[in-house]
């Protein structure tokens, strides 16, 4: 059958032809196959009445899968229905065909979206983990107090312990660039100093998350479940880097404001794949710029309030 | 043995205090997995229902209005912009002001009207290529329905092959339905693994390890001792998050609930052997953090939770075979929307177990072996 061979021919299919459905359903069953395209005992002479139908059972047991699947059969019937109208076998009708471009991703390439996420992840890790145990660890084993009787003043040990990490983090970053350029070949259709300066506000923002918990917990076991729930998750899933933002129920859009890898996911996708957009860069890097001296402030008086 | 048995227990008790006797540290690991599910139930969706797209009709006809009128009656298309000039596309785009921009040529109703094949161009912004492409397979759905109702309205043959499409275990394809499931085990599993990989740590940290290791303690028994409240706090975990998918989001539930449990009691044992292994190997809780976010991270990205194991590249899905993750989010979504039984969740179960047995034997030996 045409339509089998169809199926077959695809890069996408690897068709395994069955003579009736209960070995379909227990391949289904094993989820051996993701996918049954049934056609029916009468599809020639259903094809030659001019009308004829197949069934498409999908494994919805990962829909998006699913989905992406129903999308390629769709496409396949397409081109079939399109080649019997070019031979001649069905009545040709004008048709709208969509014709789709995927800008910035041409060939769509799913490290284009997925390096710069993974950038904000590895970031995130690197600058709120490590330093979440920092102030904590002192207060900890109490030689925070030893510290301040010193005549080093609060500022200057919070710099000092974050200056480390930040180095750290910038080690990280020169590291992910690299390898996002050279590994992945992502094209950098930004330029470097707009990245860099993106980057270092968001280790910032990461410092002083880590900072405000370590300071304000005091306790190394909850600083670090703390900081993990704060960061690595939310970055992950509340960030636009997997999941669309404007599909959010509201609720859940307002809460991924106050994330600081909202901000830098939709940086690094725009410096990394369009280019030195100020109209979106701009308004991310205040965001994150406000969040650097509002965490700064708060460790500050965390701190603070805990001498006297 | 009995001896064993209660030496076990009291050092489970006394982890069980050192861990939960300070409130601040319970609310962090109980509320934590309600609110995430909560949160990330509701986030964790490739469906779209909010698409800005712009659009430039050059054609300006009954039939382009007519297509227009179906992508604005989806209720998913939000039209922001009737644009002027084909310059104006890139604006829209570079700026995120519009995911799609739909342009429709001159000719457009013409050749329809000729029984020509025409187009519609779709320019989707492909930062998130994911996102574009779902979008464009939702105007690929209207179109599709343009097609068919101008064919009826203009006395024409419709298309010869259709399908009709029908999806086992999840009808609607809903990406909630097998997202949550495999919150489950990734919610319960992040916080568990640093949980055990800070506890022996700690000890070391603060010098108790040392004595624990004088006491009468057997190597394994500390390794129990230490592994039993990661246990009981992953255990509950994943309940909390089981019960915002029966009660709150309401997920058909097809297996039994003993069949997911005893999944997720062999996937929490191979977590905790994990964890153990990389706190018997830190020495301090610095370390310890660091360790398990090498682990964490990996792990909770190459589970095929939010993408499938079999779209990666070969060599990370060798990775993925000794990442427990994996295997626990399977077997969620399994006995959630399939209601398999065990025996067919064995080379799921196979593994945990043998990662398990692994690491735990592992790290009790290295409990006997670091004091020399």
């Amino acid at each position: 059958m045409e339509l089998v061979a169809g199926f077959q021919l695809s890069p996408y299919f690897h068709a395994q032809v069955t003579r009736s459905m209960p070995p379909a359903e227990k391949m289904m069953l094993e989820h051996s196959v993701d996918a049954i395209v049934r056609i029916p005992a009468d599809f020639a002479r259903q094809v030659n009445s001019g009308s004829a139908q197949v069934q498409v059972v999908l494994h919805g047991g990962d829909a998006n899968r699913a989905r992406i699947i129903q999308g390629y059969v769709q496409g396949a019937i397409q081109a079939w229905n399109a080649r019997q109208a070019a031979e001649g076998k069905a009545v040709a009708a004008g048709s709208v065909a969509v014709q789709m471009r995927l800008w910035f991703n041409d060939a769509n390439d799913s490290h284009y979206f997925l390096v710069p996420g993974l950038i904000v992840l590895v970031m995130t890790l690197i600058g709120a983990l490590l330093t979440a145990m920092v102030m904590a660890r002192e207060w900890e084993r109490g030689t925070i107090e030893s510290l301040f009787v010193t005549p080093v003043r609060i500022e200057e040990i919070l710099l000092g312990k974050t200056i480390p990490y930040f180095l750290l983090g910038m080690i990280g970053l020169a590291l992910c660039i690299v390898s996002a350029k050279y590994l992945f070949h992502v094209p950098l259709r930004g330029t470097l100093p707009v990245l860099l300066g993106a980057s270092t506000s968001y280790v910032l923002v990461a410092l002083g998350i880590g900072l405000l918990i370590s300071s304000s917990v005091k306790n190394q076991m909850i600083a670090s479940q703390l900081a993990m729930l704060a960061t690595f998750m939310p970055a992950l899933m509340l960030s636009g880097f997997l999941f669309d933002l404007r599909s959010m129920p509201t609720p859940i859009r307002l809460i991924t404001y106050v994330l600081p890898a909202r901000y830098y996911v939709t940086l690094l996708q725009t410096i990394f794949l369009a280019g030195n957009v100020w109209r979106v860069i701009v308004p991310n890097m205040l965001a994150l710029a406000t969040m650097v001296a509002l965490l700064g402030l708060g460790s500050r008086a965390v701190t603070r309030k805990r001498l006297d | 043995m009995l001896d064993t048995i209660l030496r076990i227990i009291a050092l489970t008790r006394k982890e069980l205090l050192a861990v939960l006797k300070d409130r601040r540290a319970r609310m962090s690991l109980l509320i934590p997995p309600i609110v995430q599910g909560l949160i990330f139930g509701y986030a964790a969706s490739y469906d779209l229902n909010h698409v800005p797209y712009a659009v430039l009709d050059q054609d300006r006809s009954a039939a382009s209005r007519e297509l227009l009128a179906g992508l604005d009656g989806s209720g998913v298309f939000e039209r922001v912009a009737d644009l002027r000039s084909s310059q104006d596309i890139r604006t829209y785009i570079d700026q995120r002001r519009a995911l799609l921009v739909i342009q429709i040529e001159q000719d457009f109703e013409r050749k329809l009207q000729l029984g020509q094949a025409t187009d519609v161009q779709v320019i989707a912004d492909g930062r998130n290529s994911n996102t574009a492409a779902t979008a464009s397979s939702y105007v690929t759905a209207v179109v599709g329905t343009f097609n068919d109702n101008w064919r009826v309205a203009h006395g024409l043959p419709p298309a010869v092959l259709t399908s009709t499409d029908r999806a086992w275990y999840n009808p609607n394809l809903e990406t909630r339905w097998n997202m949550i499931p495999g919150l489950i085990g990734t919610l319960a599993m992040i916080q568990t693994l640093m949980l055990t990989a800070m506890s022996v740590a700690r000890e070391r940290e603060q010098g108790t390890f040392d004595q624990l290791l004088v006491t009468p303690f057997r190597p394994f028994e500390i390794m129990l001792g230490k592994a039993m409240p990661s246990m009981l706090v992953g255990i509950t975990q994943a309940t909390g998050v089981f019960l915002v998918a029966q009660l709150w989001f309401r997920i058909p539930f097809a297996g039994s609930i003993i069949t997911l449990f005893s999944g997720l009691i062999v996937f929490l044992l191979a977590a905790i052997g994990i964890g153990l292994l990389l706190s018997a190997v830190a020495a301090t809780m610095q370390q310890a953090m660091l360790f398990s976010l090498l682990f964490i991270m990996p792990f909770s990205l190459l589970s095929g939770l939010t993408t499938p194991v079999s779209n990666m590249p070969s060599v990370l899905q060798y990775f993925t075979a000794i990442n427990p993750l994996r295997y626990a989010i399977d077997i969620a979504r399994r006995v959630y929307l399939e209601g398999v039984g065990l025996p067919l969740l064995t080379h799921d179960l196979l593994p945990l177990a043998v990662i398990a047995t692994v690491t735990l034997t592992g790290a009790s030996w290295m409990f006997g072996n670091r004091i020399t």
